[in-house]
C-alpha cells in the first residue's frame, strides 16, 4: 500500500529510536534497520560528538526527525533559535518528514521541558495550526503532530481530543504521527474509548505511528516508554494499521533501555501486524 | 473540517471557569500551569497546598483542571508538578555530578531546587539547564557553605565541559597560516568550545575520581519519557574533598573528546589576553614581564606552548 504525502510518499518499514547506549553498537556491527527516528533537539548542537555519530550513522542508515521542543500549542511565537537550528539539522539529514508534539511547554520564554496538554477549542486549534504552517513554511519539510498521553483535562475544552487533532491537521493541511500507546495511556486516564479515537481522526493524513510500553499507577497510566509493547496497545496498533494503510512505524523505548537487539525484536513484532494490512489489500 | 458540536464529555464538570477563545486567554492558562509546576514539591515531594496568593491550591487547579473519578483536579496538576521537578533534578543531578560530590546528593538537591526556583529554564533545551548555576551559586552561597568557592569552581568546571562537549568550531589555524605574520601584527581567537578557567581548588582531579567508574554518556532527551524522584544518597564512600590550590585549566576538546589540561599561570595570562583581543606579541611581553619565574629560556618555552596550542587546534583566525 502506498504511503501518504504527509510522510514525504515514502514507505519507510519499521524504524528504532537511535537512543545513546546503542550507538557504539549501531556503529560497530550496522544492523539491518529500516530506519532510524533521532530526537531533533540531541542534534540541534554547534559541533562535536553528537554530530559526528549523527554523521556516521547518515552514511550508513535513513534518518527521520522527531522534535520534542518546537511547542506547536504554546501561545508564544515560535523559538526563533530553534527553529534556525532545526532547519540545519533537517538540511543535514535530509528527513522525508519531520514530526513533533500537539501540545504545549514553555510561556513568556519559560520552559518546562515538559509535552503538556492544550485545551482542545477552536481558538487554540486555529493559533496552533497557524504556528505549524509557519514552522513548515521555514522547514521545507512535511511535518507531522503526534498526540501526547496526558494526566489532565481543561475545562476550557470544547471538544474531544480526536476532534481537536482532527481540527489541527486540517487546518494545518499536516500529517498525524500516531502514538497509539498515548492513545490507550490517554484513554484509560480520561475514560474515552480508544477505538473512538482511531476510527475518527483522518487515516489519509497518519504519515508515521508510534507504539511503546507504559506503566500501571493505581489510579492513572504513566507513559514511562521503559517496558515491552503491551497487547492493549498491539491490539490497537493493529486497528489503526487497518484504517491508516502500511504506515512507518517506530518503537520508543526511552528509559531502561536493554539490548540493541532486545528492542529491534520488539520493533518487528510489528510487522505482523503490517503484512496482515498488505497480504488483505 | 466541518467542526463539531461540544461534546458531552467535554462538559461534565461544572465550574465555568476560565474559557479560552483567543491566544490572551491560552497564554493566561499557560502561566498559572507553567507557575504551578515551577513551583517547588514539599519535602514529600506533593504539590504545595497554597497557592502564591494564600489561596488555597486545590482551588486553584479546580478552576482550570477537570476532575475525574479518581483523581481531583489537584491530583491531576500534581503529577505534572512532580514530573517537571523530577525531570530538571535528574538532569542536574546527571550534569553536576562533581558539584554533588561536594555537596552531597540531600544539600545538592536543594541547591538545585533554590536555582531552578530562581533561574527557570529559558532554553529549548535541557543542555542549558545550568548555564547559571555557578552565578547562583556565588550570589546565594548559603546553600553550598561551607563550600561555597569550590562547589562554584566545581560548577564552572562542569558548565565548561558542557560547551567543549558540543560547542560550535571554527576552521583551526595551521603554522602555514601564519607564516610571516609578524607577533606584533598577529591576532588570534580562541575557539568557542575552549574554557580557560582560574580556579581555587583543583576539581580536575577531584572529578576524575567521582567519576572513576562512570561511563561517558551523551545527553538523551526523550520523547514524553517519565522520570522518577531523585536518587538518594550513595553508599559509596566519598570522595575527599580537594585542598585549596590555586589551578588554572583549559577545557577543550580534541578528536571530539573533552579533555581539561592544566596550564601554567604565564600560559593561561597569554591565552586570556589573546582571548580579548591582544596580539601575539603584546600578550606574550605581558605575562612574561609579570611572571615571576626567572630560570627559564622564554623564547622555548612560549614557542612550545604555541606548538602544543596550534597542535591542539585552538586557535582561529579573525575575519
Amino acid at each position: 500500500m502506498p504511503a501518504n504525502q504527509f510522510n514525504g510518499f515514502t514507505d519507510y518499514g519499521i524504524g528504532i529510536g537511535l537512543r545513546v547506549p546503542h550507538f557504539r553498537h549501531i556503529l560497530a556491527e550496522k544492523p539491518v534497520v529500516d530506519w532510524f527516528e533521532i530526537i531533533s533537539e540531541n542534534f540541534m548542537v554547534d559541533g562535536g560528538r553528537p554530530l559526528e555519530v549523527l554523521d556516521q550513522i547518515l552514511e550508513q542508515y535513513r534518518v527521520v526527525q522527531h522534535g520534542v521542543a518546537t511547542y506547536f500549542g504554546s501561545a508564544d511565537d515560535l523559538d526563533k533559535t530553534h527553529l534556525r537550528k532545526l532547519k540545519r539539522l533537517v538540511r543535514r539529514t535530509n528527513t522525508p518528514w519531520l514530526s513533533d508534539h500537539l501540545c504545549w511547554g514553555s510561556v513568556d520564554g519559560r520552559y518546562t521541558h515538559d509535552l503538556l496538554p492544550m485545551p482542545y477549542t477552536f481558538a487554540v486549534a486555529k493559533h496552533t495550526a497557524e504556528k505549524i504552517k509557519a514552522a513548515r513554511d521555514v522547514l521545507e519539510v512535511p511535518i507531522c503532530v503526534e498526540n501526547v498521553s496526558s494526566y489532565a483535562e481543561y475545562h476550557a475544552s470544547e471538544m474531544t481530543e480526536w476532534e481537536f487533532l482532527s481540527e489541527v491537521v486540517e487546518l494545518a493541511d499536516c500529517g498525524i504521527l500516531l502514538d497509539v500507546n498515548n492513545i490507550y495511556v490517554s484513554s484509560k486516564n480520561h475514560s474515552f474509548n480508544p477505538y473512538d479515537y482511531l476510527d475518527n481522526v483522518p487515516h489519509h493524513r497518519v504519515g508515521q505511528i508510534h507504539i511503546a510500553g507504559h506503566s500501571k499507577f493505581e489510579k492513572y497510566i504513566l507513559d514511562t516508554h521503559d517496558h515491552p509493547v503491551l497487547d492493549p496497545v498491539w491490539k490497537l496498533y493493529a486497528h489503526a494499521i487497518k484504517l491508516t494503510g502500511n504506515t512507518a512505524t517506530l518503537l520508543e523505548w526511552d528509559d531502561r533501555i536493554p539490548t540493541f537487539e532486545e528492542v529491534h525484536r520488539e520493533a518487528l513484532k510489528a510487522n505482523k501486524f503490517r503484512e496482515s494490512v498488505v497480504a488483505a489489500s | 473540517m466541518k467542526r463539531s458540536k461540544p461534546t458531552n464529555s467535554a462538559n461534565q464538570s461544572s465550574p465555568p471557569v476560565r474559557p479560552v477563545h483567543s491566544r490572551e486567554d491560552l497564554r493566561e492558562l499557560q502561566r498559572t500551569m507553567a507557575n504551578a509546576l515551577f513551583r517547588p514539591l514539599t519535602p514529600r515531594w506533593g504539590m504545595q497546598k497554597s497557592w502564591t496568593d494564600g489561596r488555597s491550591t486545590r482551588h486553584v487547579a479546580a478552576e482550570f483542571i477537570k476532575p475525574n473519578d479518581r483523581l481531583s483536579s489537584f491530583e491531576r496538576l500534581e503529577i505534572y508538578n512532580r514530573q517537571y521537578w523530577f525531570r530538571l533534578l535528574d538532569c542536574l543531578h546527571d550534569d553536576y555530578p562533581g558539584v554533588r560530590a561536594v555537596l552531597g546528593t540531600k544539600k545538592f538537591t536543594r541547591l538545585a531546587t533554590a536555582y531552578l526556583t530562581k533561574y527557570q529554564s529559558n532554553s529549548y533545551t535541557l543542555r542549558d539547564l545550568g548555564d547559571r548555576l555557578e552565578q547562583f551559586i556565588q550570589e546565594e552561597p548559603a546553600w553550598t557553605t561551607p563550600h561555597a568557592i569550590l562547589a562554584a569552581d566545581m560548577a564552572k568546571f562542569e558548565w565548561a565541559q558542557t560547551v567543549a562537549f558540543d560547542g560550535p568550531s571554527k576552521r583551526s589555524i595551521s603554522a602555514d597560516d601564519i607564516l610571516g605574520t609578524s607577533p606584533d601584527e598577529l591576532t588570534l581567537c580562541l575557539q568557542p568550545y575552549l574554557s580557560l578557567l582560574l580556579l581555587n581548588y583543583a576539581v580536575d582531579d577531584f572529578l576524575i575520581a567521582v567519576k572513576k567508574n562512570d561511563e561517558d554518556a551523551l545527553r538523551g532527551e526523550a520523547s514524553n519519557a517519565i522520570h522518577s524522584a531523585p536518587r538518594g544518597s550513595s553508599r559509596r564512600k566519598p570522595v575527599r574533598l580537594p585542598k585549596k590550590q590555586q589551578v588554572f585549566l583549559a577545557v577543550h576538546r580534541y578528536d571530539n573528546q573533552v579533555y581539561s589540561k592544566r596550564l601554567e599561570a604565564e600560559e593561561y595570562q597569554i591565552l586570556t589576553a589573546i582571548g580579548r583581543g591582544e596580539t601575539v606579541a603584546a600578550a606574550c611581553e605581558a605575562a612574561i614581564t609579570q611572571s615571576t619565574k626567572t630560570d627559564l629560556n622564554w623564547t622555548d618555552t612560549v614557542k612550545s606552548w604555541f606548538d602544543v596550542w596550534t597542535a591542539l587546534g585552538w586557535f582561529f583566525l579573525p575575519r
